[in-house]
C-alpha cells in the first residue's frame, strides 16, 4: 500500500432493506418446541402475526455480513477520534465475557464468582483513581455523570444545603451540562484561560454559596492537563463545593497521576474508552462512578461488600443511597472485559500504555503542527487539537479534511469539538498504533494539505470509493423517514 | 449581505417590520446564512404573552439550535404556519415568506432600542472583527 | 507487553522526533504534587491461559428464573454476525460514509421495534428497561406541566426504583404507585382511574412483574384522562403473542428487549427500547437513524433529529444519553430477522405453554399460583426460604423470591418458563419438591 495515494477499502454495494427482501413463507428457522401448545387456552392469540420480515437464514447472514462490510472498525485501521480513546479491544476479553453469557443473575451458584470478579474490578479502579468508593452499575459515561451528580446533590442535602448551580468549563462535553440538568441543577459555563486550561483566579469570580460543584475534564478536551487542579480543588472545598471529574480522558493519566490525589471528590470512568472494551457501534459502554469517603454512603444501591472472611455479597440496605440507577447491575459483561484488560497489563503495564499513548500523540502533534494550525502552544498529553485555519483560505474546511482521510483508510478525528476552537480537528491516536500507522496517518494528513493548495475542489468531492458519498443530513431531517413503514406508507 | 432599508434589527439578528401597532419578526439574512439549511422551526402559539427578550421560538439546522427572541414586549397574534411544512423558506426568503411571528406590542418605546439598517450593518462588521 | 506495538527502538525514535530527552518530559505539564510516583497495586500482567483459568463458569442445571432477564434460545447466526469486528469495534456512526452498516441495521431495528409495539417510531436503544421508563416519564413532563407520575405497583421493582431515583430532585412532580388487586394480581382499576388526571402521566407494565396480563382494554377506556400514558414491557417475547401495545392508544411503549437475541449475561448488557408516536418525536430521548440520500442521489442512512441531543442542545437536551446499547440492538435485529413472524409467535407460544405445564404440575403438589388472572410465561407461587435454598443446593433455581419488594406476598416466588426449559426440567423440580 503506497503511503501517499488513497486506498479504497470498501466494495461499492447497496444492500436492500430486510423489508424489501421479505417473501411470504421464506423463513425456515426451527425454534425449540419442548411444550405442547394446545394447553394454552386462556391466551387470546391474535390471528395477525407480528409484522416482521420473512427471510431465510442464508439471506439473514448475507444481509448482515454485507452490512458489516460497509462499516469501519478499529481492527481495520487507526481510529483517531479525540476523547473517544479508540484503542485495540483485546480478543481474550470477548472470549472470557462470552462465558458469562448463559448465566442468569439469580442463579447464585453461577453468579457468585462473577460478583467476586466485580469486587476485584472495583478495587482495581479505586487504586487506579486514588478514590475510596466505587459503583459499577452506570451503563455509560453519561449515566455515570448523572449518578455522580445525584450523589453530590444527596451529600449536600445531608449537610442541610440546597445548592443549585454547577460550573462547567466551555470545553466540556455536552453530556456534562445535560446530566446536571437531569440531576436537578442549573449550569454556568466558565471560560478556560488563554493557555487552554482553567485558572484558579478565574474560578474565584464564579464561586458563591450556591455552587454545588465544578465539573471538569482532566486532561481537558484540548488534551491539556488542568495545571491548577489542586488549587481549584482547594478553592472549591473552601467554598463547600465538590470537584467532579469527567474521566473521559483518563487514558492520559492511568499510572501517572490519580484524580483522588488532586482533590477530586467524585468522577466517572468510561471503560469503553480507557479500558479497551469494544464500542459496538455506539454501545454498550460502562461508566463506573468513583467517590471519596464522604460521598460513599450516597452511592446507588446495591453496594458490593466484602466481609472479614473474604466473602463478597450485594448489600441492598443502604439508607442514605440515592437509590437504584439500573435494572440490575449494569453492563456486567463489559465490566468483566475491563477487568480482563486490566489484568492483562498489570500495574506497570497500565502505566506503560499511558506513556505510549502520550508518546504517540506528541509525535503526531510535533509533525502535523508544521502543516496545520495549532491553536494552543501549551503541552498536551494523549490528544491534541489542530484547526483548518491554514487550509480555510484555500477553501478547504475541517469537514473536507475529515472526509478525505477516509480515502486513505482512516476513520476521521473528532471534528468541530471542542466548541471553543473554530474548525477543530481533535486527534487521539492511542497507544495501540504502531509507528508505521502513525507515519501513514501523518503522510495522509500532509497529502491532504498539499491537495488543498493545488486542487481544493477535489477535496469537496471526498470521500470517493466509499459505500456512499456525503449523506444529505438536511434531507433526512426535513423528511424524517425513520422506519420502513415511513418509506411505503400503507 | 442583504439588509433591507425599511426594517429594524436586533443584536440577536432578528428583523422587525413595523405594521401599525404590530411587529412582524423573522431572522436576518445573515442569521439564516450562519445557521445553514433550516430543517425545523418551532414557534410559541398565538396568544402567548412575551416580554422583550423572551424566546418566541427556535430555529434548527441539522447541527445547531438557535432561539428567536421577542424584540418588544407584547402578545403573539400570528405565527407563520407555512414554516411547519417548509422550513426552507427561512433560507430562501428570510425577510419575506420566512417571517415567523407577529407581535402586538404594548409600548412603542420598545421600538426605539431597535437598530436601523445602517446601524445593523455596522454592528455586523464590528462583530466580524 | 500485549496490545502495545511500539518497541523500545521505536520509542527512542519517537522521542527523538519530538525532541525531548526522555518519556518523563511528556508529563512535564503535570505539576509535581499531582504526579503519582508509586506502582499501581494491580495484579498482572497475566497471559491468556492464566486469565482463562481465573474465569471458570458453572451454572445450575435447571433454571426457572426470569423477572426482567430471560434465557431464550439464541440461534448461532446472532453471535456469528455480531462478533464481526466491523460491528463490534466501530464507534457511534457519526461519519455516515463509513458507518452505513451500523446505520442501516439500526434503521431496521427501529422498523421492527415500531412494528412489534404498534408505534410510529423507535429510537436506536436505551440502556435498559428501567432507564427507558425513567426517560419516558421525563419526556412526559416535557410535553405538559405535570404534577404526578403514576406507576402501577405491578411494574418491575427495579424500574420503579430507577424512576424514583431520576425524579428525586424534580420540583413539583411526585411519583405515585397504583396498587394491585391481591386476588387477581392485576392493577386495581378503580384506584388507578382515580389517580389518572390531566396533570398526571401514567405507566403500566404488560405483562406485569407477576407475569399477569393487565386489562389494557379497560385501562385504555379512561387512559386519555391523563396527559400522557405508556405501556412498559420487560419480557419483549410477549410482543410475539399479545396485541401490540400501541393499539391501545398509548403515547409510548418503553422497556426491555434483552429477550430478543441477547443472552442473560449475568445481568447485562441489557437492551432498553423506546417507541413513540410521531407527535412526540422531537421530545424523544436517544439516537435516531433516518433514511436519506447521498450526493449521487442514492439511498443512504444517517443519524437525524440530533438537535434534541446533548452534544448540540447541551443543558436543554431531551436526555443526557450518548452511548447506548447499539450492539445489543443489532443482536435483536439479527434475531428477529432469523425468527421472522412465525418463529417469534412460536417461541412466545412455547413460553406461555411451558408456564401452563409447570402450573399444572405444581397444582398436583398443592402449590397454586397466588394470583388468579391469566399469565404469559411467569407466575407467583408461595415457597418458603428453606425449600428454595434446598432446591438451589441441588442445582435447581426454582425462581426469584419477591418478598423483599412485595411485603404483600412475603414468601412469594416468581417462576419463569421459557423455551429453554423442558418437561424434564419440570419433572426434576417436581421430584425435588415431592
Amino acid at each position: 500500500m503506497s503511503d501517499r495515494s488513497p486506498v479504497v477499502n470498501f466494495p461499492v454495494l447497496r444492500e436492500p432493506l430486510l423489508s424489501e427482501m421479505s417473501g411470504p413463507g421464506r423463513n425456515g428457522m426451527l425454534v425449540p418446541t419442548p411444550f405442547d401448545v394446545s394447553r394454552c387456552t386462556d391466551v387470546d392469540v391474535p390471528s395477525l402475526l407480528p409484522a416482521l420480515p420473512e427471510v431465510s437464514e442464508v439471506e439473514t447472514v448475507r444481509h448482515f455480513t454485507r452490512l458489516s462490510r460497509l462499516n469501519f472498525g478499529i481492527d481495520q485501521g487507526m481510529y483517531p477520534l479525540g476523547s473517544c480513546t479508540m484503542k485495540y479491544n483485546p480478543k481474550i476479553a470477548d472470549e472470557i465475557a462470552s462465558r458469562l453469557a448463559p448465566v442468569h443473575p439469580c442463579d447464585r451458584r453461577a453468579f457468585s464468582p462473577v460478583l467476586k470478579h466485580l469486587f476485584t474490578l472495583k478495587t482495581c479502579l479505586q487504586e487506579i483513581c486514588g478514590m475510596d468508593g466505587c459503583c459499577l452499575w452506570p451503563a455509560a459515561g453519561a449515566h455515570g455523570e448523572l449518578t455522580g451528580m445525584l450523589v453530590i446533590k444527596e451529600a449536600l442535602s445531608a449537610r442541610g444545603q440546597t445548592r443549585t448551580k454547577v460550573l462547567v468549563p466551555d470545553t466540556a462535553h455536552g453530556t456534562n451540562p445535560s446530566s446536571c440538568t437531569i440531576a436537578g441543577f442549573t449550569t454556568a459555563s466558565i471560560p478556560s484561560g488563554r493557555d487552554g486550561f482553567l485558572l484558579a483566579s478565574d474560578l474565584k469570580g464564579f464561586l458563591d454559596s450556591d455552587v454545588a460543584a465544578l465539573m471538569i475534564t482532566n486532561p481537558n478536551t484540548l488534551g491539556i492537563f488542568e495545571q491548577e487542579i489542586t488549587e481549584i480543588a482547594r478553592l472549591l472545598h473552601e467554598n463547600g463545593s465538590f470537584l467532579y471529574m469527567d474521566g473521559a480522558n483518563m487514558n492520559a493519566l492511568v499510572g501517572i497521576a490519580r484524580p483522588g490525589d488532586m482533590g477530586v471528590d467524585c468522577m466517572h470512568l468510561n471503560l469503553h474508552k480507557t479500558f479497551g472494551t469494544p464500542h459496538g457501534g455506539g454501545g454498550p459502554g460502562s461508566g463506573p462512578v468513583l467517590v471519596k469517603k464522604e460521598l460513599e454512603p450516597f452511592l446507588p444501591r446495591p453496594r458490593i461488600v466484602q466481609d472479614e472472611s473474604g466473602q463478597v455479597s450485594l448489600m441492598g440496605d443502604c439508607p442514605e443511597s440515592i437509590g437504584q440507577v439500573h435494572s440490575l447491575l449494569g453492563n456486567v459483561a463489559v465490566l468483566v472485559r475491563a477487568l480482563v484488560y486490566i489484568l492483562s497489563l498489570g500495574g506497570e503495564g497500565l502505566k506503560d500504555a499511558t506513556v505510549r499513548a502520550c508518546l504517540n500523540a506528541n509525535y503526531l502533534k510535533n509533525r502535523l503542527k508544521k502543516t496545520f494550525a495549532l491553536p494552543y502552544a501549551t503541552p498536551t498529553l494523549h490528544e491534541f487539537v489542530l484547526t483548518d485555519k491554514n487550509q480555510k483560505p484555500q477553501g478547504v474546511s475541517t469537514l473536507d479534511i475529515a472526509k478525505a482521510l477516509m480515502e486513505f483508510g482512516f476513520h476521521p478525528p473528532t471534528v468541530y469539538f471542542p466548541l471553543v476552537v473554530q474548525g477543530a480537528l481533535m486527534i487521539e491516536p492511542t497507544e495501540s498504533e504502531p509507528v508505521s500507522e502513525l507515519t501513514r496517518f501523518a503522510d495522509a494528513m500532509e497529502a491532504i494539505a498539499l491537495a488543498a493548495g493545488k486542487r481544493p475542489e477535489d477535496l469537496h468531492e471526498t470521500p470517493r470509493g466509499m459505500p456512499c458519498g456525503r449523506v444529505d443530513e438536511v434531507w433526512a431531517a426535513r423528511n424524517l423517514v425513520l422506519t420502513w413503514n415511513d418509506l411505503n406508507p400503507s | 449581505m442583504n439588509i433591507p432599508e425599511q426594517l429594524r434589527y436586533t443584536k440577536d439578528h432578528e428583523w422587525a417590520k413595523i405594521e401599525d401597532n404590530t411587529l412582524r419578526v423573522g431572522i436576518t439574512d445573515y442569521a439564516q446564512h450562519e445557521m445553514g439549511d433550516v430543517v425545523y422551526v418551532d414557534l410559541k402559539p398565538t396568544g402567548t404573552k412575551v416580554e422583550k427578550g423572551d424566546p418566541v421560538g427556535t430555529v434548527e439546522s441539522v447541527k445547531a439550535v438557535s432561539e428567536v427572541f421577542a424584540p418588544v414586549s407584547g402578545t403573539i397574534i400570528e405565527t407563520n404556519a407555512a414554516l411547519e411544512q417548509s422550513p426552507e423558506l427561512v433560507n430562501q426568503d428570510s425577510y419575506g415568506q420566512g417571517w415567523m411571528v407577529v407581535i402586538a406590542f404594548e409600548d412603542a418605546q420598545d421600538l426605539e432600542a431597535l437598530m436601523d439598517a445602517k446601524d445593523y450593518e455596522e454592528y455586523l462588521s464590528a462583530e466580524a472583527k | 507487553m500485549p496490545f502495545l506495538p511500539t518497541s523500545d527502538e521505536d520509542r527512542r525514535r519517537l522521542l527523538e522526533a519530538i525532541g525531548i530527552p526522555g518519556e518523563e518530559e511528556l508529563f512535564a505539564s503535570i505539576p509535581a504534587h499531582a504526579r503519582y510516583r508509586g506502582t499501581l497495586k494491580v495484579e498482572g500482567p497475566l497471559d491468556e491461559h492464566s486469565l482463562r483459568s481465573l474465569f471458570p463458569m458453572a451454572a445450575s442445571r435447571v433454571v426457572f428464573a426470569g423477572g426482567g432477564i430471560y434465557r431464550h434460545y439464541i440461534p448461532s447466526v446472532v453471535d456469528a454476525i455480531t462478533s464481526r469486528q466491523e460491528f463490534l469495534t466501530a464507534y457511534t456512526p457519526y461519519q455516515p460514509e463509513i458507518s452505513q452498516g451500523t446505520l442501516q441495521a439500526m434503521f431496521e431495528f427501529q422498523s421492527m421495534m415500531a412494528s412489534l409495539t404498534g408505534m410510529d417510531a423507535s429510537n436506536a436503544s436505551m440502556y435498559d428497561g428501567a432507564t427507558s421508563l425513567a426517560e419516558a416519564a421525563l419526556m412526559a413532563t416535557r410535553a405538559k406541566d405535570l404534577h404526578r407520575i403514576v406507576i402501577t405497583r405491578g411494574t418491575h421493582p427495579a424500574y420503579r426504583g430507577v424512576l424514583k431515583t431520576y425524579f428525586r430532585n424534580s420540583q413539583g412532580v411526585e411519583v405515585v404507585e397504583a396498587p394491585f388487586d391481591r386476588e387477581t394480581g392485576q392493577v386495581d382499576l378503580p384506584v388507578l382511574e382515580k389517580l389518572v388526571a390531566e396533570d398526571a402521566a401514567f405507566f403500566i407494565q404488560q405483562p406485569n412483574f407477576f407475569g399477569v396480563m393487565e386489562p389494557l382494554d379497560a385501562v385504555s377506556r379512561f387512559a386519555r384522562k391523563a396527559s400522557f400514558w405508556g405501556v412498559v414491557v420487560s419480557e419483549a417475547m410477549s410482543l410475539g403473542l399479545l396485541k401490540p401495545p400501541g393499539t391501545y392508544g398509548c403515547d409510548v411503549v418503553a422497556g426491555e428487549a434483552q429477550s430478543l437475541g441477547n443472552q442473560a449475561n449475568a445481568g447485562g448488557p441489557l437492551l432498553g427500547f423506546f417507541c413513540t408516536r410521531k407527535e412526540h418525536l422531537r421530545r424523544m430521548p436517544g439516537r435516531i437513524v433516518g433514511l436519506s440520500r447521498d450526493n449521487a442521489g442514492e439511498r443512504a442512512f444517517c443519524l437525524t433529529l440530533a438537535t434534541r441531543e446533548q452534544h448540540i442542545r447541551r443543558e436543554k437536551a431531551t436526555s443526557n444519553i450518548c452511548s447506548n446499547q447499539s450492539l445489543c440492538a443489532l443482536k435483536a435485529a439479527v434475531y428477529l430477522s432469523s425468527l421472522g413472524p412465525r418463529g417469534l409467535r412460536e417461541v412466545a407460544l412455547q413460553c406461555a405453554s411451558g408456564a401452563h405445564a409447570l402450573t399444572d404440575a405444581l397444582k398436583d403438589l398443592g402449590i397454586a399460583p397466588v394470583f388468579s388472572a391469566p399469565v404469559f410465561n411467569e407466575f407467583v407461587v408461595r415457597m418458603d426460604e428453606r425449600t428454595r435454598q434446598r432446591l438451589e443446593d441441588t442445582g435447581i433455581v426454582p425462581g426469584i423470591p419477591i418478598g423483599e419488594h412485595y411485603p404483600e406476598v412475603p414468601d412469594g416466588l416468581l417462576m419463569t418458563v421459557t423455551e429453554m426449559n423442558t418437561n424434564e426440567d419440570i419433572r426434576c423440580l417436581i421430584e425435588a419438591l415431592s
